[in-house]
């Protein structure tokens, strides 16, 4: 059995990024395991611009920012395994090692062992079996993230006649994409009466092409036996019902599905990591450990992010705590704080922290669970109100954050729990918090 | 003349009335900061967008590879340039960098390799 310091599962911006970090924190013997063909995970099928505005001041492509971080891993010669699925991992008997179980063409199976394991497998995209959307199963119906592998990394156009169902940024990023290809994008249905994709993606995407959106609506049949044929999207009402009457039909060829992307943990479960029910990623602390000891999580299966910047920022702290731990062993800090979302704050990441290990700046990263306009997030230590930040708008497809401080926190010795919470702003009250 | 334009310089997402006289702007309402009058200003007069695609790779070890324009081009020529690259094939290996073509439909903007693409050994 080969035996590592660390075994990094994924090789998308996440584990990338966890890498290089752990590497610059004094670990050496790292292997990076990654299914594709090549690494950089998803961002090699995101041929948009618009990531790195944050690290890199740039605005890149996919692929490009890809790259920045894939010639950090190469320069610094961390090993890696492509065509790699991981199988299992478990703890080793009589040592807190863990044992991890993959396989690929040329190895056959083969157990790895390893001091630490950071779970960097990021996320899939909600298929249409877990949408219950009526009517035929032609060909023709495609996630969005499906197509954008299709056209962008294989050439192939998906269809000609496109209706799209859900507004997130991918659906939204392929309605400009078919289109520009040549395809004529009908109608983008989002069942929520807002859309979960940025701003800037519906005038750049939609807007730009003359795409209609249709919020409160959704698609409620699928003709076509062989090939989609015409797909009907109908107005939903404030229960999310179809209201009759409002029926329109659409001939097409093509359904793209663009309706919530799930981190991708079947392997965590299995490693016996606890996961977040509103998350489905697992629940970790300030150093990004799972429920498991020398066990990390970081980037998309940890939570799905908005921008690939806070994906490479987190996975960089999960790489250095994963490199302390490897040193050092485990530190936990018998005393933990735990902190509980309240009032459209749906969960937190960390949930729990150690007031003493932690970071002096430790960034806390939620969304809200609905529009939320001119409010404040508020942070509370037990009843004590300690911030309280003005936001004119939060929406959930755009993560909020709160910065907790380590120096503050050492004045807080009995702490029980942090309280992060949206309050509406009281027009006479918030200049005085402010 | 008015337009009404939402603006994308953060997530508030304000509706901006342009007015315009013929093609100055004569008026910008909604904007609740002043990053909205210059995006409603340079969006009536002058929009531009950087435009990124695939072109087509021969002997390579993918088929396609990311390009974009190397500055923005006027929002009007979007599909002039995809025109342009369209039956474009480029022999591998391509680097991120590397100058497609040199003019996109008389843009005077280039287009760039946005990706690698290794040529098979």
């Amino acid at each position: 059995m080969k035996n590592y310091e660390l075994v990094i599962i994924g090789g998308g911006p996440a584990g990338l990024a966890a890498a290089v970090s752990a590497r610059d924190h004094g670990v050496e013997r790292i292997l990076i395991l990654e299914r594709d063909k090549e690494l950089g995970g998803i961002l090699n099928q995101c041929i948009h611009n618009g990531f790195g505005l944050h690290t890199f001041q740039e605005e890149l492509t996919g692929p490009e920012y890809a790259d920045r971080f894939i010639r950090q891993v190469k320069d610094r010669g961390i090993e890696y395994k492509l065509h790699t699925m991981v199988m299992d991992i478990s703890r080793m008997d009589g040592s807190g090692d863990k044992c991890v179980t993959a396989m690929n063409r040329t190895d056959g199976m083969f157990l790895l062992q390893a001091k630490a394991v950071i779970l960097a497998m990021g996320c899939r995209e909600r298929a249409r079996g877990a949408l219950n959307i009526p009517g035929y199963r032609p060909a023709g119906i495609y996630s969005a993230g499906t197509a954008q592998r299709l056209v962008n990394m294989e050439g192939f156009m998906p269809g000609r006649e496109v209706v799209i169902l859900g507004s997130g940024d991918i659906g939204l990023i392929m309605a400009r994409r078919m289109t520009l290809e040549g395809a004529k994008v009908k109608v983008v249905a989002e069942l929520m009466p807002y859309s979960g994709g940025l701003k800037r993606n519906i005038v750049q995407c939609l807007d730009d092409f003359d795409i209609p959106l249709k919020l409160s609506h959704t698609v409620i049949d699928i003709e076509g036996k062989k090939r989609v044929e015409a797909v009907t999207i109908a107005e939903v009402g404030p229960d999310r019902r179809p209201v009759p009457g409002t029926e329109e039909r659409y001939t097409c060829d093509t359904l793209l599905l663009s309706c919530g992307l799930i981190p991708e943990n079947e392997l965590s479960q299995n490693a016996g990591v606890t996961l977040s029910p509103v998350t489905s990623g697992p629940v970790v602390n300030d150093a990004f450990e799972t429920s498991v000891d020398g066990v990390f999580a970081c980037g998309n299966v940890l939570h799905v992010h908005d921008l690939v910047d806070y994906v490479s920022e987190e996975a960089a702290g999960a790489g250095k705590n994963a490199a302390l731990y490897i040193q050092n062993g485990p530190a936990r800090d018998a005393r933990t704080v735990e902190i509980c979302p309240e009032g459209h704050v749906r969960y937190t990441v960390p949930r729990f922290i150690r007031p003493k290990q932690m970071e002096e700046k430790l960034t806390v990263r939620f969304r809200v669970g609905a529009v939320c306009q001119n409010c404040s997030v508020a942070t509370y230590f037990d009843d004590e109100l300690i911030s309280r930040r003005k936001r004119p708008v939060m929406a959930p497809g755009e993560m909020e954050q709160v910065i907790l401080s380590r120096a503050k926190l050492s004045g807080y010795p009995d702490l029980k729990k942090i309280t992060i919470r949206i309050e509406e702003n009281e027009e006479r009250k918030a200049g005085m918090t402010e | 003349m008015k337009r009404e334009l939402t603006c994308i310089g953060c997530p508030l997402g304000c509706t901006v009335t342009v007015t315009l006289d013929g093609d100055t702007v004569s008026d910008v309402t909604g904007n609740t900061c002043p990053k909205g009058d210059a995006y409603a200003r340079k969006e009536v007069t002058n929009p531009t967008r950087i435009v990124t695609s695939t072109v087509r790779v021969s002997g390579g070890t993918a088929p396609m590879i990311n390009v974009k324009t190397a500055s923005d081009i006027p929002k009007g020529k979007i599909f002039d340039c995809i025109d342009a690259i369209r039956d474009l094939i480029v022999p591998a290996p391509v680097s991120i960098g590397d100058v497609i073509l040199a003019d996109a439909a008389g843009t005077g903007v280039a287009i760039i390799a946005a990706g690698n693409v290794d040529a098979i050994a």
